[in-house]
């Protein structure tokens, strides 16, 4: 670790929490329905809204209907993007021609995004068109994160009401946050990254004339966008039909004339970027997501985008605070989130400033001395250096964010296992939009119930009695993704698949790429540890079940526990009641997380990075 | 400072017990009854498929793994199930041996049936056990209560040792807050006239035996949300062994690429991980820890009606208690004497002592005790003195002697005595100004002043208190400290109620209390969100008692205030409901250090467990062999056993129960988790390897 690097996380933590606060309260705002500035100017698209769907914003539904309401809503939209991928072809806006999606990989995408899950079993640039981009996964990028935002408030009123039925409507709970939080956050977002020169074009390339122009037969997997070739980059086949014309590995061998312009996809990537950061989807314009210049070109906009990765969730815990009437309850809550977060960056950090002792055994210098950085380079933007990865990776895995800046994949097994380990913990630190808290609240009910018989009372939460309904909610909402994940790892190591097709890596180093893979759409992250090709009938639809099993799952039990807070009453605390404010509350919900996450995986870990760490330092 | 509840003789390994225990923990093996716990149930599995992978092994010669190792997992599997149910046992076993000695009580027994509640009515002999509700029956000196009842008419003493272990007789009469009887008793003087209130079958002794022997045992409602966070970690376990199969299938399959050697993890190496890390601690121990809680009730001669009684008293957050003889003893009692101006304290003392020889009450009984204790000396009455009895026309009573009227009353009563008997210093006065004034003294700090005078002279006020029990201040404080709140209920007056509240450090009082404004005032603590509990006796008790969430029943009371109580104290002792809330909370705590315990413990299994099982496939992993265990079978071996025996080692911490502490929550959280979550988190480790190292000494594996 250097002092730079140190000094760049310290700066990140500081402007995260300094432009966390106001948004956390301007967040309670718009969901107490308090009267904000975005409103006025936004107000009559909400009541549009209302009117064209016939929605009446102040009748409230029981839990279920809020439910049934969710479910259609994220259903419908997933069958939409299914379409609109299914038919791009004979659709406008497809400047560059792409066909229609392969349907196995559509299915997974259209899960995918509508899951706020983002994994990408394609190469953007080279599959989707800008009418895909923008009217499907673009809509899926606000409208995901608003329904992981929608379920997190009826949770929230069901601990500040008493003996209700409702838990508040649906519509308006994702009209709001769409129109006053995410869409002014990501227009902000998106001119700056203009400004700091990011494309937002409806033009589909810009053609460069090579400086250096390539005679005869061009390399097999030359392919748009690549201008630096920065990294090996994941899903190799899914590049079919790219805008040079098809550059399958098939056709690598063939004489071709001699390459002197080459081709610069672009299109409306600041607007994508802007939301995929804010609203942790994660799915970038470009197949390599934020390791691309055109996607994030400056150390500015690096940093900037890495803020937008835990911005909304770290703002949500001050929201939290201020809706339930105690911000030392949200604070405690963004503490435990920063806890569980901060060793795996100084693992990664650490790790990745080691050089790799594959390269020292072959007298290559990679310490870190006043000349030069150091560390594992492989697989990291130049530009961006080791911290800047180190803190991408780390924190758009512990946010269910997934896009990258690195890759993964070539980390050392220590420092990639960091990723692997914050996402199986459930995305509850920092996690997705709404999704992270409500998650990390459901631990909270967990580590209260066994804290609460632990002082001999039948446990409390913010007044709310803990019974045996919620336990049965929350330990369903928990078994979830380790069921989703595990399972579907293990009948991957069964399918012949994964040895004739999705490997590229053999040995311990194959099998993280497996784990990673369902740990990242078991847990809705959707980064990618790449070099696994997940394309194939048996990953892009086995991910694709683990990505709707662990989203909606999850959703289900959560606003299952709103209803039921909601209808109890609320016991005042007393000198026996456990306070869920002080270090001891944050100590124990850590201690609960980490370790139903390291029971659950840690043998996997054993069998994947961490064998793979000894058997590199015997 | 700890709060114990009554702890009585019966050793917690008494051999009677154990021997039946033993027995029991076998027949407790049948898969219908398992299945109720389903973390017991899974290890039940796992002991009966590693039993058949050893036969298999056996017969094949090439089988999971060699005979030897599946036996020696297996035999340890069986144990630990046959552990967990010895401690269900043990626990059920204290509560059978005085089930059989209440069942004794419960023979039949021949009853006369009357036809009408008039003992020269029709008679007719049935046997106890035909007896309905609503027959009344006769019940003479020397004869057995056939069934539980209301007295109709007649008083007699009768013999309650049979339920209550106490062997004093107790009277019994109609009308009044002494009418209920219990089936089984004896009657030893005189007749009762009796309405039986219970069908054979549901009497309170067969409630009483059901209870003690724990055979309708319901769960309790923390009880099943534990048990769903159990079964949900052990589903979450039992997925990751199963995972872990496939995920040994890939390793081998690529070292097998590679050139190496396709070691797999076996069969019953994933067995026996899978018993390590489902909570099998608390699973084993759960019902047992139920149990003991409700034996424990027992044991203070508490009956509840059911576990989630007993669990709820943990929850309580509101005490209402009755002043009378739960915060203060029975009666008011003489504390001081404020003589008046030119009387001294002795004169004062001596002139209310002979005013109250012949007064049998309890009050003129304190007023001797604490005046003589004033004099010094003993006070005999005069030759030929006359005492004046209290009557309601007067409201004084004293004593006539040698021309002297002594006289002790209010001090309205005693001003108009002397206003019409003339002060021989002031004629026609009334009390003077400093009586007045001490008068006004005592009665504002809660006491009742009564005043003495001699003839027409006025002498002084002696003041009657009411007196708070010892050390009872000191046990409100330690309520406070656990978050309870304690209300006084009383019939005084509010500024009476004040004073003693405050004597006594109540958090609240109700002063001048009805059976409404009792009733009303639960209400609004429920309404609130707290969960009160109460002790109640009388037939007026019975609405307040019926609304508080723990409602104990004095069992001297009537059937009615039995009836609508969730508990009855044999002891018909109030202050009895700090130990409840005591007993309540020791159940719930127990429980949770012990799950803590229990999944602290599976780090350390992981770390004998996983190195063993894949060490075959990759060599390197022998690096998180962190203790070092000889051999990998001695170190699954050793993680099975220790826990198998960390169950037996439980037990008596599950049949005792934790200590409560009278600490604020957080207090006894951060102590609780240093204990059984750091504790459980490092404990395994030594014992681990100490296993593993006798195992490998004896050669073993």
């Amino acid at each position: 670790m250097t002092a730079t690097g140190i000094g760049q996380i310290i700066l990140y933590a500081i402007v995260l929490v300094a432009l966390g606060i106001p948004l956390g309260a301007y967040m309670a705002r718009v969901y107490t329905g308090q009267a904000t500035f975005a409103q006025r100017v936004l107000g009559p698209v909400e009541r549009l809204f209302y009117r064209l769907f016939g929605i009446k914003p102040d009748q409230e539904q029981s839990w279920k209907q809020y439910a049934i309401a969710a479910m259609v809503f994220n259903l419908l939209g997933i069958v939409v993007v299914y379409l609109l991928q299914r038919m791009q072809a004979h659709l406008p806006e497809n400047p560059n021609g792409l066909a229609n999606v392969d349907p196995r990989v559509a299915f997974n995408t259209a899960v995918s995004f509508g899951t706020n899950t983002n994994w990408q079993a394609y190469g953007g640039e080279s599959t989707m068109s800008h009418l895909v981009q923008s009217a499907a996964l673009g809509v899926q990028n606000f409208v995901s994160a608003a329904t992981g935002m929608a379920v997190l408030i009826p949770l929230i009123r069901g601990f500040t009401r008493r003996h209700a039925d409702t838990v508040g409507s649906f519509w308006v709970d994702l009209t709001r946050p769409t129109l006053y939080i995410l869409l002014p956050l990501s227009i902000v977002l998106a001119v700056f990254l203009v400004q700091q020169g990011v494309p937002q074009t409806t033009d589909g390339k810009e053609t460069a004339a090579l400086l250096d122009a390539q005679p005869g037969t061009p390399p097999a997997d030359a392919r748009p966008g690549t201008i630096v070739s920065p990294v090996d980059d994941q899903p190799r086949d899914a590049t079919r039909g790219g805008v040079n014309g098809p550059a399958s590995p098939d056709q690598g061998g063939r004489e071709s004339p001699p390459v002197i312009n080459q081709p610069i996809a672009v299109g409306p990537v600041a607007s994508q970027v802007a939301i995929k950061q804010l609203g942790t989807n994660g799915g970038g314009y470009y197949n390599v997501k934020s390791a691309h210049p055109l996607e994030n070109p400056t150390p500015l906009s690096n940093f900037v985008e890495c803020l937008s990765i835990l911005l909304i969730s770290g703002a949500l815990c001050f929201t939290f605070g201020r809706m339930i009437g105690s911000r030392k309850q949200g604070i405690a809550l963004l503490v435990t989130m920063a806890i569980l977060l901060v060793p795996f960056v100084a693992l990664t950090l650490q790790q990745e400033q080691q050089p790799s002792p594959a390269l020292s055994s072959l007298s290559v210098d990679a310490q870190a001395s006043a000349l030069q950085p150091g560390g594992n380079m492989e697989g990291k933007e130049a530009r961006l250096g080791i911290s800047a990865s180190a803190l991408w990776s780390t924190t758009t895995t512990a946010a269910s964010n997934g896009s990258v800046n690195s890759m993964h994949d070539s980390y050392t097994p220590l420092g990639g296992m960091s990723p692997i380990f914050l996402m199986a913990l459930g995305e509850v630190s920092f996690g997705g939009v709404g999704s992270g808290l409500y998650g990390l609240l459901i631990f909270a009910i967990v580590a209260v119930f066994i804290a609460g018989l632990m002082v001999g009372r039948t446990p409390e939460f913010l007044g709310k009695k803990i019974e045996a309904y919620e336990m049965k909610m929350a330990s369903f909402a928990i078994l979830v993704p380790v069921a989703a994940v595990l399972l579907g790892a293990a009948f991957a190591c069964l399918v012949d698949e994964t040895y004739t097709k999705a490997l590229s890596n053999h040995g311990p180093h194959g099998f993280s790429e497996v784990l990673y893979a369902f740990v990242s759409q078991g847990n809705n992250n959707g980064s990618a540890f790449g070099g696994l090709t997940a394309s194939g009938t048996f990953y892009a639809t086995a991910g694709g079940i683990c990505m709707w099993v662990a989203r909606y799952w999850i959703i289900l039990p959560t606003l299952a526990i709103a209803g039921s807070l909601a209808k109890k009453k609320i016991v005042p605390p007393s000198s026996g009641t456990l306070p869920t404010t002080g270090p001891l509350f944050v100590v124990l919900l850590v201690g609960v997380v980490l370790l139903v996450g390291a029971l659950s995986f840690v043998p996997a870990l054993a069998l994947g990075p961490i064998v793979e760490h000894l058997v590199l330092h015997p | 400072m700890s709060i114990h509840p009554r702890v009585t003789a019966r050793p917690l390994f008494d051999p009677a017990i154990v021997r039946r225990a033993i027995r029991d923990a076998f027949g407790k093996l049948d898969p219908r009854r398992m299945i109720r716990n389903p973390v017991m149930f899974v290890v039940e599995i796992g002991s009966a498929f590693t039993t058949i992978l050893f036969f298999h092994a056996l017969v094949t010669q090439a089988g999971d793994a060699s005979p030897g190792f599946i036996a020696a997992i297996s035999v340890w599997l069986w144990f630990t199930v046959l552990f967990a149910n010895f401690a269900e046992a043990m626990a059920e076993g204290r509560g059978k041996a005085q089930a059989d000695a209440l069942r004794k009580a419960r023979k039949d027994v021949p009853a006369v049936v009357l036809s009408a509640a008039r003992r020269d009515a029709h008679r007719q002999d049935k046997p106890s056990s035909q007896l309905r509700p609503g027959d009344i029956v006769l019940v003479e000196a020397g004869q057995i209560i056939p069934g539980d009842g209301d007295i109709l008419e007649g008083v007699a003493s009768v013999n309650e040792s049979a339920i209550t272990g106490e062997s004093a007789p107790v009277i019994r009469e109609s009308g009044g807050d002494r009418s209920a009887v219990t089936g089984g008793t004896t009657v030893l003087s005189d007749w009762l006239i009796i309405q039986i209130s219970a069908r054979p079958g549901e009497s309170f002794l067969d409630r009483m035996i059901a209870m003690v022997e724990g055979a309708k045992r319901k769960k309790t409602p923390n009880e099943i949300a534990l048990d769903i966070l159990l079964a949900g970690l052990t589903i979450v376990f039992l997925l990751v062994t199963v995972t872990l199969y496939p995920f040994g299938v890939f390793a081998a399959r690529e070292m097998a690429a590679a050139g190496g050697t396709a070691h797999t993890v076996t069969l019953t190496v994933l067995v026996a991980l899978l018993v390590c890390l489902i909570p099998t601690t608390i699973g084993g121990l759960l019902s047992a820890i139920g149990i003991a809680g409700m034996d424990r009730m027992i044991q203070a001669n508490v009956i509840a009606t059911s576990g989630r009684a007993v669990e709820a008293a943990g929850d309580v957050d509101v005490l209402l208690l009755d002043k009378t003889d739960t915060i203060t003893h029975g009666n008011r009692q003489a504390t001081a004497f404020f003589p008046a101006t030119g009387v001294t304290e002795a004169q004062l003392a001596e002139a209310a002592v002979m005013a109250s020889l012949s007064d049998d009450t309890p009050e003129g009984k304190s007023i001797v005790v604490l005046g003589i204790g004033k004099l010094g000396r003993a006070i005999n009455v005069p030759e030929g003195a006359r005492p004046v009895p209290f009557t309601a026309q007067t409201r004084m009573s004293g004593v006539d002697f040698d021309g002297r009227t002594i006289r002790k009353g209010a001090s309205d009563a005693i001003a108009r005595h002397v206003a019409t008997t003339g002060d021989p210093h002031r004629p026609g006065a009334g009390l003077p100004a400093d009586v007045r004034a001490a008068v006004d003294n005592v009665a504002r700090r809660g006491a009742t002043p009564l005043v003495v005078a001699d003839g027409g002279h006025v002498l002084g006020v002696v003041q009657l208190a009411d007196v708070v029990k010892d050390r009872i201040k000191d046990r409100f404080g330690e309520m406070r400290r656990m978050g309870i709140r304690t209300v006084m209920i009383t019939g005084d007056n509010p500024v009476t109620a004040a004073a003693i509240a405050a004597e006594a450090g109540v958090d609240d009082f109700l002063a001048e209390a009805t059976p409404e404004n009792k009733l009303t005032m639960i209400r609004d603590y429920q309404e609130k969100g707290h969960l009160v509990a109460m002790t109640g006796d009388g037939t007026n008790d019975a609405p307040a008692l019926a609304q508080a969430d723990v409602a104990v029943a004095m069992n001297s009371g009537t059937q009615a205030a039995k009836e609508a109580g969730n508990m009855v104290d044999l002891d018909s002792n109030p202050t009895k409901l700090l130990e409840v809330v005591t007993v309540g909370k020791q159940m719930l705590m127990t429980r949770g250090a012990l799950t803590t315990f229990s999944i602290a413990n599976d780090v350390s299994k992981y770390f004998a467990i996983i190195p063993a099982a894949f060490v075959g496939t990759y060599p390197q992993l022998e690096a998180l062999n962190i203790m070092r265990l000889s051999s990998p079978a001695s170190a699954v071996l050793s993680a099975v056993i220790f826990n198998a025996l960390i169950i037996i080692a439980l037990i008596p911490l599950a049949l005792r129960g934790l200590t409560v502490r009278a600490a604020p929550a957080a207090v006894t959280l951060r102590r609780d988790l240093l204990i059984y979550g750091v504790g459980g988190l490092l404990l395994p480790f030594p014992f681990i390897k100490l296993i593993d190292l006798i195992l490998s000494g004896l050669g073993l594996a």
